[in-house]
């Protein structure tokens, strides 16, 4: 299996790689405009007119959810860690419950476009709407990060271009495709996008799948067999333990996992793109069993690189990990799977980073320009002009922050996107949605001290200074070399920042007095169960 | 005249929010939600402890290279599917009907 190796360097044919992402742009830009005809209103650029069906959004988060992070990122674990990856995917997956079962119905008749909107129904409208803006760039800007500089690493693999220059240059035609895709399409667009990725992912992890099944006629005891030989001879790939030595640090990590996705910002505006609180539901109930599906068809992949790659040459390509599902892809289906892979990798990047600059786009223009600098007064014209606008310039911060971020730990980045959401985005959705007493002063404490404290205990955690210098590689783990700040332990500060944040919600409360509005309230709680007064899907045209 | 409208709107809504039938379908709700939540943590948590303090448990084989782990594992997966479906279904079946009937019965009466 070592003769792999040198192959890893150059995987594929990089013209067939190109050709292949070139063909999805097209097919994928020519739907996008076909689509977006009718692009006219607010609700269709913020939410494809509302008219998406459950089944279509289902597969659409799926797309949203299956970042390059989660799609890379998770089978390159599992060849290289073994049991720990499985371990990191089941928290993304269980995560969704809290969606279905709290989130996703109550939110969609609430609100109109973004997580503000919900938020500040029954509270005081400017700050609250100023605070959950602040977290929604910020859990947005990291998310963003994390995939921008994942281009850069999936660019040396799957084109070959190892020089800084030739990297920074396709990460801006990423970003200024992404900016065509987001100004013409608009929400309806980049949820087709989202769709067509979301299926490519899914047939070709299946195909892979396939491809390692029939190997080891549908063995998986036999297939573990080949990954232990693979390793050195271990099974401790089959334990718990090789990435995470610290329990508390996953613990910590885990909560964060468990709680950040129904605080997501760009996967919360997904649920505005369908008519009713029930399609919002089967929108769930889609995502999950694809998102699950795909998981478990990680675990092969990922187990199926280990023995069939092998860890050692995974670690050696230029993507590292990360290069794991596509050397795998090349070795079971030659260039034009690879091709296929590589393509579909591109287009989750672009896809992700559309949905993050609408969702981002649209914080900027409805919550602060509209509510909060306009009052409210203003048309929904100019709204949308001023959400376009912000979408270009935030397409040319992701470019330039993707540069500089380039070669950035991506698990890192979302790992902290989550933390962020936990801690300073869930605790205010749930205590709007389910706890009458709830005042302002909680939703500011709880949203601003939950960010706070994630981002300070992140800074000064290990992930930033301090990890030990590895004697093989002469650096060390952390962000920033030879100098060391670290006081807080873990590397994810989840488990102390979301117990902070609800506790500051519930503080934050008591402490003030009574602001119960009891007509808003009333309109809030019956809005949301029944859907009455709730926003309705565009006409289709 | 649109600020009248908007007045027996909001009367509407706290006419239906204080009405019983409201009230049942909250609780309803909140009954199955709660408990569902609680239970789904507990068990994650419970599995991610597991694997995090006792490994070798964990590492036990049952059937050639099929560890507890392993099994522990996709029972999340499987569980997580169950829920899924069985709340849909509870859903679509005691929450949908209930809440439909509510708002029309705020839609009905609204002025506009």
């Amino acid at each position: 299996m070592t003769t792999l190796a040198p192959m890893a360097t150059q995987v594929g044919n990089t013209t067939l790689n190109i050709v292949i992402f070139g063909l999805f742009v097209v097919v994928t830009l020519a739907i996008v405009i076909r689509v977006s005809r009718q692009n006219q209103t607010a609700a269709d650029y913020y939410a494809g007119g509302r008219a998406f069906s459950g089944r279509q959004n289902g597969i659409a988060i799926t797309g949203d959810y299956l970042s390059a992070a989660s799609f890379l990122g998770i089978a390159g674990a599992i060849a290289v860690n073994g049991y720990d990856g499985f371990l990191y995917s089941i928290g993304f997956l269980v995560a969704w419950l809290v969606a279905l079962l709290l989130v996703a119905e109550l939110l969609r008749n609430t609100g109109r476009f973004t997580m503000a909107d919900v938020l500040s129904f029954r509270l005081r409208q400017r700050p609250v709407r100023t605070a959950a803006a602040v977290s929604t760039l910020a859990v947005s800007a990291f998310y963003l990060l994390a995939q921008m500089a994942g281009a850069g690493g999936l660019v040396a693999l799957l084109l070959g271009i190892t020089d800084r220059t030739g990297q920074s240059l396709v990460i801006a035609v990423v970003g200024a495709l992404m900016i065509v895709y987001v100004l013409i399409g608009g929400m309806k667009g980049t949820t087709w996008v989202q769709i067509i990725k979301a299926s490519l992912l899914i047939i070709g992890a299946i195909v892979i799948t396939v491809m390692v099944g029939v190997k080891y006629g549908f063995n998986l005891s036999g297939l573990f067999d080949d990954a232990i030989k693979n390793s050195g001879g271990s099974d401790k790939i089959l334990q718990p333990g090789l990435q995470y030595k610290n329990p508390i640090d996953f613990i910590s990590l885990s909560i964060a996992l468990v709680l950040g996705t129904a605080g997501l910002p760009h996967v919360l505006m997904r649920f505005y793109t369908v008519p009713t609180s029930k399609e919002a539901r089967r929108s769930v109930v889609w995502a999950i069993w694809l998102i699950g599906l795909f998981y478990l068809l990680t675990l092969v992949l990922g187990y199926g690189a280990a023995a069939l790659v092998g860890p050692d040459a995974i670690k050696a390509a230029p993507g590292k990990q990360n290069s794991a599902a596509p050397l795998l892809a090349y070795h079971l289906g030659g260039e034009i799977l690879l091709g296929v892979i590589s393509a579909v990798a591109f287009a989750t990047i672009l896809a992700v980073v559309a949905g993050l600059t609408i969702t981002a786009s649209a914080s900027f223009a409805h919550d602060i320009y509209a509510h909060v600098i306009k009052k409210g007064e203003i048309d929904a014209d100019s709204e949308v002009r001023v959400a376009r606008r912000t979408a270009v310039v935030i397409g040319i911060v992701a470019i330039i922050g993707g540069i500089f971020a380039n070669g950035q730990n991506i698990a890192f980045l979302v790992a902290l996107a989550f933390a962020v959401a936990a801690s300073a985005n869930l605790p205010t959705i749930l205590y709007s949605l389910f706890w009458k007493n709830f005042t302002t002063r909680g939703a500011l404490w709880s949203m601003y001290g939950g960010l706070i404290a994630s981002l300070t205990l992140i800074i000064f955690s290990p992930v930033v200074s301090g990890k030990p210098v590895d004697k093989a590689t002469g650096v060390s783990a952390s962000m920033i070399q030879g100098v060391d700040f670290h006081w807080f332990p873990l590397d994810n500060p989840g488990l102390i920042s979301v117990p902070l944040a609800f506790f500051l919600g519930w503080l934050g409360s008591v402490t003030s007095k009574n602001e119960v509005n009891d007509a808003k309230f009333a309109e809030m709680e019956v809005r949301s169960l029944t859907g009455a007064g709730a926003e309705k899907a565009a006409l289709k045209h | 005249m649109a600020q009248d409208i908007d007045e027996a709107r909001t009367q509407r809504y706290i006419e239906v929010q204080q009405s019983a039938e409201f009230g049942e379908l909250r609780a309803k709700f909140r009954r199955f939600v709660f408990p569902m939540t609680a239970l789904f943590l507990a068990w994650y948590f419970l599995y991610v402890v597991l694997a995090t303090y006792a490994p070798s448990f964990m590492a036990t084989k049952v059937l050639g290279n099929i560890t507890i782990g392993l099994i522990l594992g996709l029972l999340q997966f499987a569980s997580t599917f169950a829920i899924t479906m069985i709340y849909a279904r509870w859903a679509d079946r005691e929450l949908d009907p209930a809440a439909a009937k509510l708002a029309e019965h705020m839609e009905g009466g609204s002025l506009s």
